[in-house]
């Protein structure tokens, strides 16, 4: 926010670095941090991390002998399996942490993946202008029409089950939604004085596409990325759920949902109810933290 | 206007054909059809007699007109599960997914609008961050989550519903509240801050200074404008709701064209998968151009612009 900088020459020096104007409202915005948001980001991420400490048991070695054992606290629970057992008598909580891993992994690569080719077309589409921009934004409207669960399925099935897959095929259905708003930012930047004074300078078009358009657009990446893992992390989640993600056996969430209906329809409520939770408030935290970044980074994306 | 209406078209135009190259181009490039279209253990002559059979051995862009030809005539090629043209299964779904499509749509325009509206008038308020709440699950919750949980609480637990299928009204409730989810967020976020633009507007206050009652201004003025945008969504909403309702439909196996893809994966059958995701392309693009033009036709500031 303009009013947060404090005095007239860091005003200057926030105009030749707009990546220190970045940093100044981050720092600027962190005494309110989203807290509800960053402990739940915080503690999937320790999970996907050290998942293989902190899990009590092999995720993906059942034990038939203890099947659809029930949670710790519901009537003949134990400590053991603290959330219980599923169909094949594998551990809930370790699939659980395992999953986050898988979640987050898919999530993250292929929000960054589809974020910086998105910026990249973004930028080129609305800098160049012309033939190379009708081009490109018709190929964007053509695929933006294209509904993404059923493309992303019909991807996944000509491209086989694996993580990397999916990455490939989520990223390139979202980098159109970067594409799109981005190219709208540039268009008006590109009529600014400093860009227009860098082409007087004798600057090539990359060099100003690269040093002056992008860190003027990197914010609304950065906000655009939040919101779309949330996207993602569904996504990989109904893929696998629907056996076209991550392979089967595999700790995946979407796996684990699918895995749990049949034993739910007898009662085994436990191992529907965590898989699901988790997404839940993973999407959630992402979500939050994107609604406090567009705030923070970009107030005119508040009606985004 | 025309002008304006003939350049839409053109765009749209262009959509529909980079939508069907993709489709098209995407499907050669993975892999051979003609293995998609065999049996797994079939020999080179037979491949070769399904190549010839299907033309694919003629060049791409002889394959590429021959392809939009039969679309454009309704022929979408023949299921290999069913044996019967994919259109018609295809057209033989529609009906059960327009049938979930509007119920969900109902729920979450009652609830979006409602919830959305009286949020606005407290703005900052109880209700205000109530609804906020219910938004933010609304858009975080998985719908395929939200409807096993439905089935749980609702077959499982209470026996008051059916678990799956289609066929009495009883069995249409979870899945429209499942399908209905995200939606019900979506409009209701737009209510809300559609029915602040309003009410913070000229006409409003106007309203209220020549004393109407409040309830009169609500009604009568901020209400009508605040609608327009949300019904605009709404309509792009339904087509997506169409759309999008695959993994519901797997869920309660609701026989709607979700679950058509769905088993149209499972059974490797090619021309219905296809066939459904170039319907569905088809179905947005016309959605989007028909309300461009609506919207034009509305407001003549828009088509003077472009």
């Amino acid at each position: 926010m303009p009013g947060s900088i404090p005095a007239s020459a860091s005003r200057a020096s926030t105009l030749l670095y707009p990546w220190s104007l970045t940093w100044r409202r981050v720092r600027a915005g962190a005494r309110n941090l989203p807290v509800v948001s960053l402990t739940i980001l915080g503690a999937a991420l320790v999970a996907a991390l050290f998942a293989d400490v902190l899990a009590p048991h092999d995720p993906e070695l059942g034990n038939l002998r203890h099947r659809h054992r029930p949670p710790a606290w519901v009537a003949g629970g134990d400590a053991n399996p603290l959330l219980g057992t599923d169909h094949l008598g594998r551990d809930v909580l370790s699939r659980l942490l395992f999953g986050a891993r898988i979640s987050l992994l898919v999530g993250f690569t292929a929000a960054v993946v589809a974020g910086a080719l998105g910026t990249a077309v973004g930028i080129i589409s609305g800098y160049c202008g012309r033939w190379v921009d009708q081009v490109i934004m018709r190929v964007v409207d053509a695929w933006l029409a294209l509904p993404v669960i059923s493309f992303a399925i019909f991807l996944a099935v000509l491209l086989g089950p694996s993580e990397m897959n999916i990455v490939i095929i989520l990223a390139g259905i979202f980098w159109t939604r970067y594409a799109r708003v981005i190219r709208g930012e540039v268009l008006s930047l590109k009529e600014r004085d400093y860009v227009r004074l860098a082409i007087v300078a004798g600057c090539n078009k990359w060099t100003i596409m690269r040093r002056h358009i992008l860190p003027n657009v990197i914010n609304t990446s950065i906000v655009l990325s939040s919101l779309i893992v949330g996207v993602v992390i569904v996504a990989e989640a109904a893929l696998s759920f629907l056996g076209v993600g991550v392979p089967p056996r595999k700790p995946a969430w979407g796996l684990m949902l699918a895995d749990g209906k049949e034993g739910m329809m007898a009662g085994y409520w436990w191992v529907t109810l965590f898989p699901g939770l988790a997404i839940m408030l993973v999407v959630l935290a992402a979500n939050l933290l994107g609604d406090w970044l567009r705030v923070k980074l970009d107030p005119q994306l508040r009606q985004l | 206007m025309t002008r304006f209406i003939l350049k839409r078209c053109g765009l749209a135009l262009v959509s529909l054909f980079i939508l069907s190259v993709t489709i098209f181009t995407l499907i050669r490039l993975t892999g051979d059809p003609a293995t998609l279209l065999a049996a797994p253990d079939a020999k080179e002559a037979d491949l070769d007699a399904i190549r010839v059979r299907f033309g694919l051995d003629r060049s791409w862009p002889v394959q590429y007109v021959r392809f939009v030809g039969g679309a454009l005539q309704g022929d979408f090629g023949t299921s290999l599960y069913y044996r019967i043209p994919a259109g018609t299964l295809y057209w033989q779904r529609l009906p059960a997914s327009l049938q979930l499509a509007a119920a969900a749509m109902t729920i979450s325009l009652v609830v979006g609008l409602s919830v959305g509206i009286l949020a606005a008038v407290n703005v900052g308020r109880w209700w205000d961050s109530a609804g906020k709440l219910i938004a933010l699950l609304g858009l975080s919750m998985p719908s395929f989550w939200l409807g096993l949980l439905l089935i749980y609480f609702f077959a499982v637990y209470l026996h008051w519903l059916p678990t799956s299928g289609r066929g009495t009204a009883a069995h249409l409730v979870m899945p429209a509240i499942a399908l209905s989810g995200y939606f019900t967020a979506a409009h209701m976020r737009l209510t809300r801050s559609s029915m602040l633009d309003v009410l913070g507007s000229e006409y409003v206050k106007l309203a209220r200074l020549k004393g109407l009652p409040e309830s009169w201004v609500l009604v009568k003025h901020a209400f009508k404008n605040a609608l327009i945008p949300v019904v605009t969504l709404a309509g792009i909403n339904l087509v997506l709701m169409i759309n999008v309702a695959v993994v519901v439909e797997t869920v309660f196996a609701w026989p709607g064209i979700g679950r058509l893809l769905f088993e149209g994966i499972e059974f490797r059958d090619f021309p219905v998968v296809q066939t459904v995701v170039l319907l569905g392309g088809v179905m947005v693009i016309v959605a989007n151009l028909t309300v461009d033009v609506l919207y034009a036709w509305i407001d003549p500031r828009i088509r003077l612009k472009s």
